[in-house]
């Protein structure tokens, strides 16, 4: 009885966040995010946003068929995307937890850093215990990064209290290791939710943590609305606490020019200090042999043909 | 427990008045320049257009066409005298009389079709005209005004064979030959509005378009001739105020329409008194665009730049009167100053300009003569750090905060890019203040609660009230003011019968 109020106590309070945090209008969004659409990039700016955009990936394979042998060359591509040596490495690479030791093995001691999506990855259906059972070992193998599942079933229930609780849990098993925590917007569905689960979770982690998009096991997975969305509810929650949190739209973004317009929008909303790695990544596989397409066609003047981009990386 | 907000909004200073955390928008990825380079196709002397033909001022007299952006001449402009002016009304009779108003519904359509197609054929070449004659941003003359005008043309060519059920009950016939004269803020759209209804509904035009801005009606002279309008239907006179006096004040006119100040329709309206004219004024505006406390901020604060900085806000129902609920004043101003630090002023032709050039000398000079006021009364200024090009006629995004309804800011009509900031601290107040002005063209309410935009779009003596968004148009609907922002409509069935007589 006692614990039951104690519960409704917190969710009035949290829906008492909600009303401060405000509404979104769908209509202005979309309005929005299209000017960014219309932005022209072109010659050195263009390179420059490219080469950022690769700096930025989480290069990932999140397959029932991934094997150590898939994950050393998706490692290898991740450490040198290019013959070209003005090309970055990327952020990281993300696999699935039985597969961080391997990939540790390849990257230890780069800067590429070894994420893992754990807390029963994507439906985050299991026992509290399971999932942080999960992110404990997955850190244990060497994960420099964990990709975590929200709650949405206790969200959509509007157990808020459960959600940030469960976020606060993962963050201690966490330790060292950086937090990303997985909306799964397409299951939110409203903007409302996006934003009002954007600050359930910023609530609770660290500076240097992320809020990402989604799984990428949905239908729908990241677009310039909810990521603008989301980095607005960045932005207020550092214009007011000033505790900086990094962002990161996963799936669906496939083509160069998609990156670049995510790229406008962190510097027309957030500024220069989100246009880093450390605070900005783009969840996304394919995406990478389309910015060393474009890249050199920058440097040569023309498209070269697929084969000529080694394809290590084919899932989502 | 969860850890609430609170504890964290202490740890940040920025409530207590010392600085708090801020956002750098700085040049770690400047844009390189991406100029439109579509050619205009402009002519170096542009003659008048009279009865289907491109004639020459009768005084031989010509003036010059400037580019805002750069001063420099694009085009001589044909100077047009009342001799002119008398021809175009004669050659817009005889093709009213003989041609148009026996035409069928459904063939003048066809001609609307025509020369919607013809002008999305050529638009990107429209838009270059548009920007360097008017200095509005490329993307706002190749994404609005463009592709507004041929919407406009499309819409009124649906209705022109449909015109039995427009006044339902009634029967409606053309009135003659009809004057129009135009503004320059968007000199391709507004001559859409006038000419499209006046044409769909059977009635032949002499319009003058602004003399500073006279470029794109001479190129769409072009597209009418390649549509194979009957000569005499639409007839352009080019000039300044005197033939515009010329083009009001002409006996053969059954009706004027005009687009402009206020000033400038009371002098048309005292002249034109007891001659039996129909007219429709579209004037001037102080629009009152009004935010309250539980509205989506950040959209809000889109929609005021929209609002405001729309063609460096140079229109007519700009939303220049900023409301704010006076518990999320400082937020809202906060939020609008970060804003503005992204906005893009510069090259009209630039793909990435957000603000491009003021039209004119005349007018640069007038909203630094208002903006000078501005700070002389007492109201706080902000304005982003940008460079300006130095040649040219540009002006920065203004804000100004610690408005009250005195200043001359808060209710004389500035035509730029400075937004008035007051406050509010009930609905009724904000009634009160936002009707509080002798104009009533728009208004802007933000708001997350539904029955209080129904109370506002009641209570608000204004033409057109935008609900969680502004500056929206749509050919099918009208727009038009109140007191002395004018009467009439432009746009939908409404709009139509402003060019009909109910028989």
């Amino acid at each position: 009885m006692v614990c039951d109020l104690m519960k409704a106590g917190q969710s009035a309070s949290l829906r008492k966040l909600f009303d401060e945090i405000g509404p979104v209008d769908c209509v202005g969004i979309e309005e929005r995010v299209a000017k960014y659409a219309t932005r022209s990039i072109k010659k050195v700016a263009k390179v420059w946003g490219l080469k950022t955009a690769v700096s930025m990936l989480d290069l990932t394979t999140l397959e029932g068929k991934d094997t150590p042998g898939k994950v050393a060359s998706l490692c290898r591509k991740a450490l040198r995307p290019s013959d070209d040596p003005a090309v970055p490495s990327v952020a990281a690479v993300c696999v699935y937890p039985s597969m961080v030791r391997h990939a540790k093995k390849h990257v230890a001691g780069t800067s590429v850093k070894v994420a893992s999506v754990a807390t029963a990855f994507p439906s985050g259906q299991a026992p509290l215990k399971t999932r942080l059972a999960e992110v404990r070992a997955a850190v244990a193998d060497g994960a420099d990064e964990i990709d975590m599942v929200i709650n949405r079933g206790a969200f959509l229930e509007g157990e808020f209290g459960e959600v940030q609780d469960e976020i606060s849990a993962v963050v201690e098993a966490c330790g060292a290791a950086a937090l990303k925590v997985i909306l799964e917007v397409s299951e939110l569905e409203t903007y409302d939710n996006i934003r009002a689960a954007s600050f359930l979770a910023m609530e609770v982690i660290r500076a240097g943590d992320f809020i990402k998009t989604s799984t990428g096991k949905t239908s729908l997975n990241a677009t310039l609305g909810n990521n603008q969305v989301m980095i607005e509810a960045i932005r207020d929650f550092y214009l007011d606490t000033g505790v900086a949190i990094g962002m990161k739209p996963a799936g669906g973004i496939r083509t160069a020019k998609q990156s670049l317009q995510f790229l406008i929008a962190i510097k027309e909303t957030l500024g220069d200090a989100w246009l880093t790695n450390k605070r900005y990544r783009f969840g996304a596989s394919s995406l990478l042999n389309d910015l060393l397409r474009q890249l050199e066609k920058e440097k040569t003047g023309a498209y070269q043909a697929p084969y000529y981009f080694s394809e290590a990386t084919e899932s989502y | 427990m969860p850890t609430l907000v609170s504890a964290r909004k202490k740890a940040a200073s920025g409530r207590n008045g010392r600085s708090g955390p801020e956002l750098i928008f700085g040049d770690l990825w400047p844009y390189d320049p991406a100029p439109e380079t579509a050619d205009p196709k402009l002519k170096p002397r542009y003659e008048l257009f009279i009865n289907g033909e491109f004639v020459a001022p009768k005084g031989g007299k010509y003036f010059d066409s400037i580019n805002p952006a750069n001063e420099q001449k694009l085009a001589k402009i044909a100077l047009a005298g009342a001799a002119d002016v008398d021809a175009a009304y004669r050659a817009a009779r005889r093709a009213y009389e003989t041609v148009w108003s026996r035409m069928p519904g459904r063939e003048r359509s066809k001609y609307l079709f025509r020369i919607a197609r013809l002008l999305q054929d050529r638009a990107r070449e429209f838009a270059v005209a548009e920007t360097m004659d008017g200095g509005k941003p490329i993307k706002e003359s190749r994404d609005f005004d463009v592709p507004m005008a041929a919407a406009h043309f499309f819409y009124h060519a649906g209705w022109a064979d449909k015109l039995e059920y427009v006044a339902p009950g009634r029967g409606v016939a053309p009135l003659g030959v009809v004057g129009q004269v135009i503004p320059w803020n968007f000199p391709l759209l507004m001559l859409a509005w006038k000419i499209a209804p006046a044409l769909a509904m059977g009635n032949c035009v002499v319009l003058k378009p602004a003399e500073t801005t006279s470029i794109t009606a001479l190129k769409f002279a072009e597209i009418l001739q390649d549509a194979e309008l009957p000569p005499g239907v639409v007839n352009f006179v080019t000039g300044a105020g005197e033939t515009g006096a010329a083009v009001m004040g002409h006996p053969l006119a059954a009706k004027v329409a005009f687009t402009g100040s206020t000033e400038v329709g009371k002098i048309i309206m005292r002249s034109l008194a007891g001659t039996g004219k129909k007219m429709t004024m579209e004037l001037g505006g102080k629009a009152a665009n009004i935010v309250f406390d539980d509205a989506p901020i950040n959209q809000a604060v889109e929609g005021i730049v929209n609002g405001i900085f729309f063609n460096q806000g140079h229109v007519c129902c700009a939303g220049s009167r900023l409301l704010v609920h006076e518990p999320v004043a400082g937020e809202i101003l906060a939020k609008l100053k970060n804003r503005l630090k992204v906005l893009r002023v510069g090259d009209p032709l630039d793909k990435n300009t957000d603000i491009g050039a003021i039209n004119s000398r005349e007018q640069l000079a007038k909203i630094h003569e208002l903006v000078d006021s501005g700070v002389k009364e007492g109201a706080a200024l902000f304005q982003p750090p940008c460079r300006l090009p130095a040649k040219g006629f540009y002006f920065p995004p203004t804000l100004f905060s610690e408005v009250t309804m005195s200043h001359r800011i808060a209710s004389e009509e500035i035509f730029g890019p400075v937004l008035s900031i007051l406050t509010f601290r009930t609905v009724d107040e904000a009634i009160e203040k936002a009707n509080n002005t002798a104009y009533g063209l728009s208004a802007g309410v933000w708001t997350d609660k539904g029955s209080r935009i129904l109370k506002m779009s009641t209570e608000l003596k204004a033409g057109v009230v935008w609900a969680n968004t502004y500056n929206k148009f749509d050919p099918a609907s009208p727009f038009g003011g109140y007191k002395e922002s004018g009467f009439g409509r432009e746009g939908g069935r409404q709009g139509l019968l402003d060019y009909a007589k109910l028989i």
